[in-house]
């Protein structure tokens, strides 16, 4: 269909005239999707040059839940979703700038609160369908839908009041922001384009929420990334096969991805993982350990492990500092007045070895931090942010300006008192699940033994963890770690933020309860309404020298991202941002003898 | 008398590795808490009598390690350093039987740390983590040993005896507790329980635990010999003389189950002591820093642990002896137990 160029208060007509295009056009037979004349406008990326064929095997830690990117939120979903999807302006996980995807270019407009996006011409589904702006316009009215509550809306919303797009034509779609947006062009990255011919009528039934279930047929669902659905069986394997219309091409021409299929294996433990891609059934390995990475680096293979630096995962310690209810236990009221004194938890934060859990956790793989924002966010790292060595003195000197003293047994074990003459005893909780924060938890434990403080380390079943965290607040203390999915500081908002419901310390609360954190929420929400990035940067640095002044979290170390492939995989290139490996998987590909050898 | 020697000689044997847990003060050279951040992972050091020159010594000794350049677990002998074996050494305190305060340890090195079973992720001393972990665990198992024996005895012994509505009722409550879903039950439990469990408490939790979980499979094979104890003649006969049932039990039939009640006994104590690895990893266990045999197995979960420091192992290897003393003694137990055989 050509696009029509047309006035818009002759929008009868234009109705009209399309309605006979259409009839022109399309196929009276039900099913077989129009055709689309335009010239395709395929990505040429730069890299490698492979060779077609052959299949690559991914393991995964759990089956993913769905395929749907409306209601997605487990990590192996979202990874097998990132290899069937597109979105309109894509940030490149190596650079961690943006570039263009679905759509070839894109405008803001002087006051930013337009932005002007153009798609690719002859774009296609890989049902073969062509898309256009109504598929877009489509995609964003059922995220915004309130009834399919999708976990991304909030991000459409700019204090309370969604953004509005249309269309000028059917290849330009013109995004309308109630307020600027510092985030800018990166706001479109991780928004699936969702096909409006297969999804349609299911959202008007109200059922979209239900499909993309693994055992969907493959002819009933369609992306736009380079990969689709082909076979799923149950509690074994989900297979993707090449999306033959997918919109990037190498730069001889070779439309990409190179891979006939991907495969992934759903294989429930890190160390049976480790055992697969030992043995050779699986081709690339993510999330490894570090005692992990360091045998398999040992044991000589024909693999090559790459340690590809500091990544966005940051862990921390945290004092629990909500308010007490009648439910809270009196010990609990009672700990939180040393919680709430700050000079205690800088005292605390002064006493960690940071270098010993670097190097006892991670081996020497991974950074000591002392901010939220890791190494490996080069962009807004604060390089002004003080990086204080452990120093017992000087966690002594700030404990004796709060109050505390000491006294020492017989046997030399000292310990140390508060005002009222109590001992200093509290628990600290982890995932049993998760031995790195363990291991740290232990290492603060002896660490802080060292000011006379008991540390009991407690570990607790993930989910009631979280529970006790987020929800009945009986806990003393918390290790915990998460990860950024980006690079913008904006993905963190729901941390920073005293409404926040992840501002672990004391979630979800109505009014800032320090006046700290009122001025962190004000930090937090005028970068995100600032237009340009020093301005951005600026405010955010501010916000992390509060938090490091005040200590409400107390940062401890960032692993790094520990990868690994078959020497056969070609342009493996292990990115920082998740997905790590799998980023550029329309560009991996298999050298040559080896396509011969998994057939 | 055969039996009889065997018998003190087994004794011998598990009172002799017993003392060595029970005084793990004494023969654990470090603090099982203290860590050695610049070693982790340090391999057991080699005790030599003969040095590099072939010079022979009458101490022995073993040369210092230290890390290799640019790696983290990899450890090279530092040829230069030897360090003599000291006896009888002034050390860490400790409290002798959590009674009498104390410096003295069997063996140890001047100025630096010796490593006999090598060190754990921390560094921390590996055998000394081993003796003072046989206490915890050694006992706790013993102590839950002693208690579902106890309650699986009266139990079982009053169901098989009594017979009729007693019996049903019994066994069906055991039924009820091998069916429960413990690891839910146990969930449950740690929510209820205060945050923070000192070592104390934990050690008594498991007891607890361990016992409440083990009686039921006990009664009802005790139920089962009382059942045919009860029925063979001599019993008939002395009911007959006018035995009462306290008699009967105990100079009849009692002694008939000692031999299900003593093999399970030796088996439940590495069971349990196994079990407490799951108890800590529902935060249900001993609390770190304080170590425990379940403690010091569970790091051994890891793959990677498993292939690249083989001394990790050995607190296994240790605890053998201690669990072939109980199976030993548990035997010739049996064996003089049994006056009366059954002959099928």
């Amino acid at each position: 269909m050509k696009p029509e160029r047309a006035n818009c208060s002759s929008r009868r007509i234009v109705f009209l005239l399309l309605f006979v295009l259409a009839a022109l056009f399309t196929r009276p037979t039900a099913g077989s999707p129009p055709q689309n004349n335009s010239k395709e406008e395929l990505l040429v990326l730069a890299g490698e040059m492979g060779h077609p064929g052959g299949r690559l095997v991914v393991a995964l830690r759990a089956e993913p839940k769905t395929l749907n990117p409306l209601i997605a939120l487990d990590a192996p979903s979202r990874e097998v979703i990132g290899a069937m999807q597109a979105d309109l302006v894509h940030i490149n996980r190596a650079t961690q700038l943006t570039e263009p995807a679905l759509a070839k270019s894109w405008k803001i407009s002087p006051d930013g609160l337009r932005y002007t996006l153009v798609l690719r011409s002859g774009l296609k589904f890989s049902d073969g369908y062509p898309l256009d702006a109504d598929d877009v316009l489509f995609t964003f009215r059922v995220y915004l839908d309130e009834k399919v509550h999708a976990p991304q809306r909030d991000l459409l919303l700019f204090d309370g009041k969604p953004l509005s797009l249309r269309k000028t034509d059917s290849q330009t779609i013109v995004f309308q922001l109630p307020k600027p947006y510092g985030v800018a062009e990166r706001m479109f990255d991780g928004w699936a384009i969702l096909p409006k011919h297969l999804l349609e009528k299911p959202y008007e039934e109200g059922k979209i929420a239900q499909l993309g279930a693994l055992a969907t047929r493959p002819n009933e669902w369609a992306g736009l990334g380079p990969f689709r659905l082909k076979e799923y069986v149950a509690g074994q394997r989900l297979v993707l096969e090449r999306n033959p219309y997918f919109w990037k091409a190498d730069e001889k021409g070779n439309r990409l991805p190179y891979l006939n299929e991907l495969v992934f294996l759903f294989v429930p433990s890190a160390d049976a993982q480790v055992l697969r891609f030992q043995s050779g059934e699986t081709d690339v390995i993510s999330r490894l350990g570090a005692e992990n990475f360091s045998v398999l680096s040992r044991q000589e293979g024909n693999y090559t492990m790459v340690d590809a630096g500091p990544g966005f995962e940051y862990n921390f310690l945290f004092f629990n500092l909500s308010d007490p209810t009648e439910k809270t236990p009196a010990e609990i009221v009672q700990r939180q007045k040393w919680f709430r004194e700050a000079k205690f938890r800088q005292a605390v934060s002064a006493a960690i070895d940071r270098e010993a859990i670097v190097r006892l956790v991670y081996q020497g793989r991974g950074a000591p931090l002392w901010g939220l924002v890791t190494p490996g966010n080069r962009r807004w790292q604060d390089e002004k942010l003080p990086h204080p060595p452990r120093s017992l003195d000087r966690a002594r000197t700030l404990l004796k300006e709060a109050g505390f003293s000491w006294t020492s047994a017989s046997d030399g074990e000292i310990t140390l008192l508060d005002s009222g003459g109590k001992p200093v005893e509290f628990s600290v909780v982890t995932s049993s699940s998760n031995a790195d924060r363990a291991k740290m938890a232990t290492l603060i434990q002896d660490d802080l033994k060292q000011l006379g403080m008991r540390v009991a380390v407690v570990p607790l079943e993930f989910r009631s963890l979280l529970d006790r965290v987020t929800q009945t607040k009986e806990y003393d203390a918390c290790v915990l770690g998460m990860v950024s999915p980006d690079a913008d500081p904006n993905v963190d908002v729901n941390v920073w933020l005293s409404r926040g419901g992840t501002h672990l310390w004391n979630p979800s609360q109505a009014h800032p309860a320090t006046p700290w954190e009122a001025e962190i929420d004000r930090l937090i929400d005028e970068q995100m309404y600032a237009r340009t990035f020093e301005q951005r940067k600026k405010l955010y640095d501010r916000a992390q020298e509060l938090l490091r002044e005040y200590q409400p979290m107390i940062f401890l170390a960032s692993p790094d991202i520990l990868t690994g492939a078959k020497k056969s995989v070609g342009n493996f290139r292990p990115a920082v941002l998740e997905p790590y490996v799998l980023w550029n998987v329309e560009q991996l590909y298999l050298k040559n003898d080896a396509v011969n050898a998994t057939r | 008398m055969r039996g009889r020697r065997a018998i003190s000689g087994w004794l011998v044997v598990l009172v002799a590795l017993h003392a060595c847990v029970l005084f793990a003060g004494f023969f654990a050279p470090y603090d099982p808490t203290e860590q050695d951040r610049g070693r982790p992972y340090l391999p057991p050091m080699r005790l030599h009598f003969l040095d590099n020159r072939g010079h022979f010594h009458a101490r022995p000794f073993a040369y210092a390690l230290k890390l290799a350049e640019g790696s983290f677990d990899q450890y090279e002998e530092d040829t230069r350093r030897a360090l003599p074996l000291k006896f009888m050494v002034r050390g860490a305190n400790y409290r002798l039987l959590g009674l009498l305060p104390s410096r003295l340890h069997l063996f140890g090195a001047e100025n630096e740390r010796i490593y006999l079973l090598g060190s754990d992720a921390y560094g921390r001393d590996q055998l000394s983590r081993f003796l003072y972990g046989g206490r915890v665990s050694l006992f706790a198992g013993l102590l839950g040993a002693g208690v579902t024996v106890l309650l699986g005895l009266c139990v079982g012994a009053a169901a098989g005896y009594y017979g009729g509505w007693r019996d049903d009722l019994l066994m069906r409550l055991a039924e009820l507790f091998l069916a429960l879903p413990w690891l839910y039950l146990l969930f449950a439990l740690r929510a209820f329980l205060p945050l923070a469990v000192g070592p104390l408490e934990a050690f008594f939790l498991i007891v607890a635990v361990l016992g409440a979980v083990g009686w039921a499979r006990l009664a009802r094979l005790v139920r089962g010999v009382v059942l045919s104890a009860k029925e063979r003649d001599f019993v008939r006969a002395a009911r007959g003389f006018g035995a009462t049932d306290g008699y009967l039990l105990r100079r009849h039939i009692l002694p008939a189950t000692s031999s299900v009640l003593l093999t399970q006994a030796a088996i439940l104590v590495p069971q349990f002591i196994l079990a407490e690895m799951t108890l800590s990893f529902l935060g249900l266990g001993v609390p770190e820093p304080v170590p425990s045999w379940g403690n010091l197995l569970s790091s051994l979960q890891q793959y990677s642990v498993l292939v690249s420091y083989w001394w990790m192992y050995l607190p296994a290897l240790i605890m053998l002896p201690f669990f072939l003393g109980y199976l030993g003694l548990g035997s010739e137990l049996q064996e003089r137990a049994e006056p009366y055989k059954i002959e099928r």
